[in-house]
């Protein structure tokens, strides 16, 4: 049973053989990373200063598209683009369509992060800017942005990580990321082992970041731990 | 014009698959209840078992934890698709996918109730203490409930995004809304049962994305 098990989900071999063409969906999922996670905070940080903007029409169209595609799963964002586009003549290279859905929603997300971090800033801080004879668009830029950009980096980083995540779905669309070049390398050898090495190459670059993100969060102090202790 | 409304705004078409779509609307919903239900009692136990328990049992939720934060979703739900098979577990797509994001649900919902753990005033633990609390009683009456109202706001925020994962079962073939959508395009080659699920999703989040709104700006009134 236990070898039958070792067989099926952790051959050397038939990992070793499927290698090459997980590297090569790696490659792939790593260019879409390299190109969302900008992406999607340049489109966040527009979004986002839209949305705290005092102008309600600005105001408006931030949150408006902000809320527009947080009100759908990425993967049913990727299917339209990829199979409804088509029938209004806009044929994307499916790359592209991917990385403009995936860019869509993390932008939203990072809108949100943003919007909130934009409105934190006391509102001192842009009456006395514009006392000070500074235009709107320097107190955004010399001011409130600089302040509001120091707490969100582990927000950031947060969303980053979810939106790399996120690009597991265009192994939906026939895209071949590396969860799709698994589940071909599956096919082949008729066994869960590429699938296997797939997560553990996800895990290794995934846990890290995940690490990275926790650094930012908040943990139990000394108090909670003599309590818990101290029985 | 008219072509942008003959393909994607077929409202015959629309009009005859709606029981389809609804059948598909039905199971996103069962999903995505049976997901918060399990995931949020799941991410109390964690909770529980990371702050009693011993250092061997805390570090074994801090692994659960963070590895179902750092494998996507998709992959949980193929890896466990294709891999419970041969560990003789026949268990539905259906199934396989309510377990995976449910374990990813109890993941972040663990992390949010640590969070709220963490912003217990730590005065309120000596105060426990002096008063003879042990490790149970102290978690339950004191804090639990507030760790609650404070990781409120990110389980809700992670409630909303795992229904989302529910989309993710069409690639396994659940008959949710979305792969009820994507095979009826397939068969009559239209997009309309496209934009029919894109409404039916609006549908559902629409309403859940404006009350996090509220909740947002009630928080920030008391604030």
């Amino acid at each position: 049973m236990i070898s039958e098990l070792r067989d099926a989900f952790l051959d050397v071999e038939a990992m070793i053989v499927t290698f090459p063409l997980l590297w090569q969906g790696l490659l792939f999922s790593a260019r879409v990373w390299i190109l969302i996670v900008p992406l999607g905070i340049l489109l966040g940080l527009v979004l986002g200063i839209n949305a705290a903007s005092p102008s309600w029409p600005a105001r408006i169209a931030g949150l408006g598209v902000i809320d527009f595609f947080r009100c759908f799963p990425p993967l049913v964002l990727l299917i339209v683009v990829v199979y409804a586009l088509p029938f209004l003549g806009v044929r994307l290279d499916p790359f592209v369509s991917a990385v403009l859905a995936l860019a869509l929603t993390g932008g939203a997300y990072f809108g949100e992060i943003f919007r909130g971090a934009i409105r934190s800033v006391p509102r001192g801080q842009w009456e006395g800017a514009a006392a000070l004879g500074l235009r709107r668009q320097q107190v955004l830029r010399l001011v409130v942005l600089p302040q509001a950009l120091r707490q969100v980096v582990g927000p950031v980083l947060g969303n980053s990580l979810e939106l790399m995540k996120a690009t597991a779905i265009c192994s939906a669309v026939a895209l071949p990321d590396l969860l799709r070049n698994a589940q071909t390398a599956q096919g082949i050898v008729f066994k869960p082992a590429p699938l296997v090495l797939a997560a553990a190459i996800y895990l290794a670059i995934f846990l890290p970041i995940v690490w990275l993100v926790s650094r930012y969060e908040p943990k139990p102090g000394r108090a909670f731990e003599a309590a818990r202790r101290g029985d | 014009m008219e072509q942008i409304a003959h393909y994607y705004f077929n409202l015959e078409l629309m009009r005859q698959s709606l029981p389809l779509m609804l059948e598909g609307l039905g199971v996103t919903v069962s999903i995505s209840a049976l997901v918060i239900a399990f995931g949020i009692a799941a991410a109390y136990g964690l909770t529980i078992a990371r702050a009693v328990g011993g250092r061997v049992l805390a570090a074994t939720v801090v692994a659960f934890i963070d590895v179902f934060r750092a494998l996507p979703a998709l992959v949980v739900i193929v890896v466990l698709y294709f891999s419970l098979p041969y560990v003789d577990l026949p268990i539905s797509p259906f199934w396989t996918t309510v377990l995976a994001l449910s374990c990813i649900m109890a993941a972040y919902g663990g992390e949010a109730l640590w969070t709220g753990v963490a912003a217990v005033p730590s005065g309120q633990f000596d105060a426990a203490r002096s008063l003879g609390l042990r490790r149970w009683p102290l978690m339950r009456h004191v804090v639990l409930p507030q760790a609650t109202r404070l990781a409120l706001p990110m389980m809700t925020n992670r409630a909303i995004a795992v229904t989302k994962g529910t989309a993710l079962g069409s690639v396994i073939a659940v008959p949710e809304l979305m792969s009820q959508g994507l095979s009826i395009q397939s068969i009559t080659g239209s997009p309309s049962l496209l934009t029919l699920a894109t409404v039916l999703y609006l549908g559902i989040f629409a309403p859940m994305v404006a009350l996090s709104r509220v909740i947002e700006r009630r928080l920030e009134v008391k604030a």
